[in-house]
């Protein structure tokens, strides 16, 4: 075998290893992928009323569904993203590491192991909510076109904040540390226009909000779910500020 | 030292490391003879796990040269991964795994193949008495299974050279003899092992050699019996009941060292049965009763502790290693 295909092969182990872990940890798992439900429920039955009328739209709720569907994507992936950097730094604490590293294997591979089980998991979390959303009422008129987009985006979206992740898990002195510095990215997200508009925002915070990564990520994709905007002109890194989309009214 | 040919077994000549300010190692050369059992005897902080770490590519030295098997650990580290099995003193198991799955990751990440792969984990469990415990998660393991599994798992590629670091740390006697039995078996099979310990009786069953760590520098090496008559540690340890008795034994024997304390006469012998007959037979005529006596045969104790600095005589009191002073 050459080197590529030994790459190739010790990554799919550490893939296969990581998928094992997920499943072996469900306590885990099932809070990873349980706490963005949770909040959506919270979010538009107890704040939905209130905060859906502030869009001005006849059925407040429901507008605010529509509306928060994205900001509850992002927050599926910062909430994986957490698990990630907890099973690196579990790796990295553990004495299982020393054996990987005096092993003749591709040094990659166990990281790669960890950014392709963590995108599977994303992927699954994100069919889970986008399926839990469609049954309290979500309704979008994108185009298979446009869901593509939408999920490209999470999926890369979610591959960058990954690769932090496992940074914040290497770094990290101890599991704990480890579970608590992507904790950042929950606040960023309620600092974004994921749960409101940032126009409503105070000035300073304003600002903050719409030059920060999350909001672009939530407006674009809250575009191309509500079947509205091209994807040319909703591209998440604009070189000079840009009209953000609307959300549509429901 | 003994002179080993540059292909076989470990070669490390003047080896340092430092960390910040402090030497660990300090010009450290050893060798090991290919199918032998090295160990390396020191108490705690003397650098045989930085050794071990060096040796099996985890951290790079300051200086100085090794080669495993042929393979330069600075310039051809994956020649050397690819022959060595490293057991550490903190077991490297997947916990999330069951026994069988983690010695499956081995034979997956050794490219061992599907079929030969399979073979060698039914072989390892069974040689390792697993067999029963292959679908268990390591939750319900016990600390002696877990050191099996961690050595089954480092024997998966094959390695001709293993390192183990405190194998038998924490295990219960049974479980001891066990590692121990299965160490012997690898050295037997042709296997290089370089074993650390602080345990004087584990280096004396097992190793061909011993090199004693202190401080960073071998400070005796050799084979078991020739450390032991380097030193004279035999005497004869008579016990006395009262002071008097002592105080006129020591006037007699002027060689011997009294112990006020214990009233207990400690006198230099080298075993026989004549030199024994002829002291109690001076003690006899001069109307000495001894109350008891022992004897005590020299050991890898006496070697240690002439050999390192006494300041690690009060944490290996500590050790549970009763075995380590025979005393018949």
């Amino acid at each position: 075998m050459t080197t590529l295909a030994y790459t190739l092969s010790d990554s799919r182990v550490m893939l296969r290893r990581n998928l094992k872990h997920q499943l072996r940890y469900p306590s885990m798992t099932v809070m990873l992928i349980g706490i963005p439900i949770v909040l959506l429920l919270l979010f538009v039955y107890v704040f939905g009323g209130q905060l859906g009328a502030g869009l001005g739209a006849h059925e407040g709720r429901s507008a605010y569904l529509n509306y928060v569907v994205p900001g509850l994507l992002l927050i599926t992936v910062a909430s994986a993203v957490q698990g990630t950097s907890i099973m690196v730094a579990m790796d990295m604490t553990g004495g299982i590491i020393d054996r990987f590293r005096t092993m003749a294997i591709a040094r990659a591979s166990v990281l790669t192991g960890h950014v392709l089980g963590s995108l599977i998991q994303i992927l699954v979390a994100i069919a889970v909510l986008i399926g839990v959303a469609f049954g309290l009422g979500f309704r979008s008129a994108a185009g298979p076109l446009h869901w593509l987009a939408a999920i490209g985006i999470l999926v890369l979206f979610a591959f960058a904040l990954i690769w932090l992740a496992v940074a914040l898990g290497l770094a990290a002195k101890s599991v704990e540390t480890a579970s608590n510095t992507p904790m950042i990215l929950f606040l960023l997200l309620f600092l974004s226009s994921g749960f409101v508009a940032t126009a409503t925002m105070p000035a300073g915070l304003r600002q903050f909000a719409e030059y920060q990564p999350f909001t672009p990520v939530a407006d674009t994709v809250r575009g191309l779910l509500s079947g509205a905007a091209m994807p040319a002109q909703s591209w998440p890194w604009p070189s000079r500020p840009r009209p953000r989309p609307r959300p549509r009214p429901g | 030292m003994t002179s080993v040919s540059a292909a076989s077994g470990i070669v490390a000549q003047d080896m340092c490391k430092s960390f910040d300010d402090h030497l660990v190692l300090d010009k450290v050369s050893l060798a090991v003879e290919e199918g032998t059992i090295l160990a390396l005897l020191g108490p705690n902080g003397a650098g045989k796990t930085t050794m071990v770490r060096i040796l099996s590519t985890l951290i790079p030295a300051d200086s100085g040269s090794m080669r495993i098997v042929g393979h330069d650990v600075v310039t051809d580290p994956d020649g050397v991964r690819a022959v060595i099995g490293v057991t550490g003193q903190f077991s490297a198991v997947d916990n999330l795994l069951t026994g069988a799955e983690n010695l499956q990751l081995m034979a997956d990440l050794r490219h061992l193949g599907r079929e030969a792969g399979r073979r060698r984990v039914a072989e390892l469990l069974e040689q390792f008495d697993l067999t029963d415990a292959a679908h268990k998660l390591l939750s319900t393991y016990s600390g002696g299974m877990r050191r099996r599994l961690d050595l089954a798992m480092t024997l998966v590629g094959k390695p001709r050279v293993i390192f183990l670091d405190e194998p038998t740390t924490g295990l219960d006697p049974r479980s001891r003899r066990t590692m121990w039995q299965i160490i012997r078996d690898l050295a037997m099979s042709g296997v290089t092992i370089l074993l650390t310990t602080q345990y004087l009786d584990e280096a004396d069953q097992l190793a061909d050699r011993i090199a004693v760590l202190d401080q960073g520098r071998i400070v005796a090496e050799g084979t078991p019996a020739e450390l032991k008559s380097r030193i004279p540690g035999g005497h004869v340890r008579l016990h006395f009941a009262d002071p008097r008795l002592l105080h006129s034994a020591s006037e007699l024997l002027p060689a011997a060292a009294p112990d006020q304390d214990q009233l207990v006469l400690q006198v230099p012998a080298d075993g026989t049965v004549d030199s024994l007959r002829g002291l109690l037979d001076e003690l006899h005529e001069a109307r000495i009763s001894v109350e008891r006596l022992s004897i005590h045969t020299p050991d890898l104790d006496d070697v240690f502790f002439a050999v390192t600095g006494s300041h690690v005589t009060a944490q290996l009191n500590g050790d549970p290693a009763p075995q380590g002073v025979p005393l018949s």
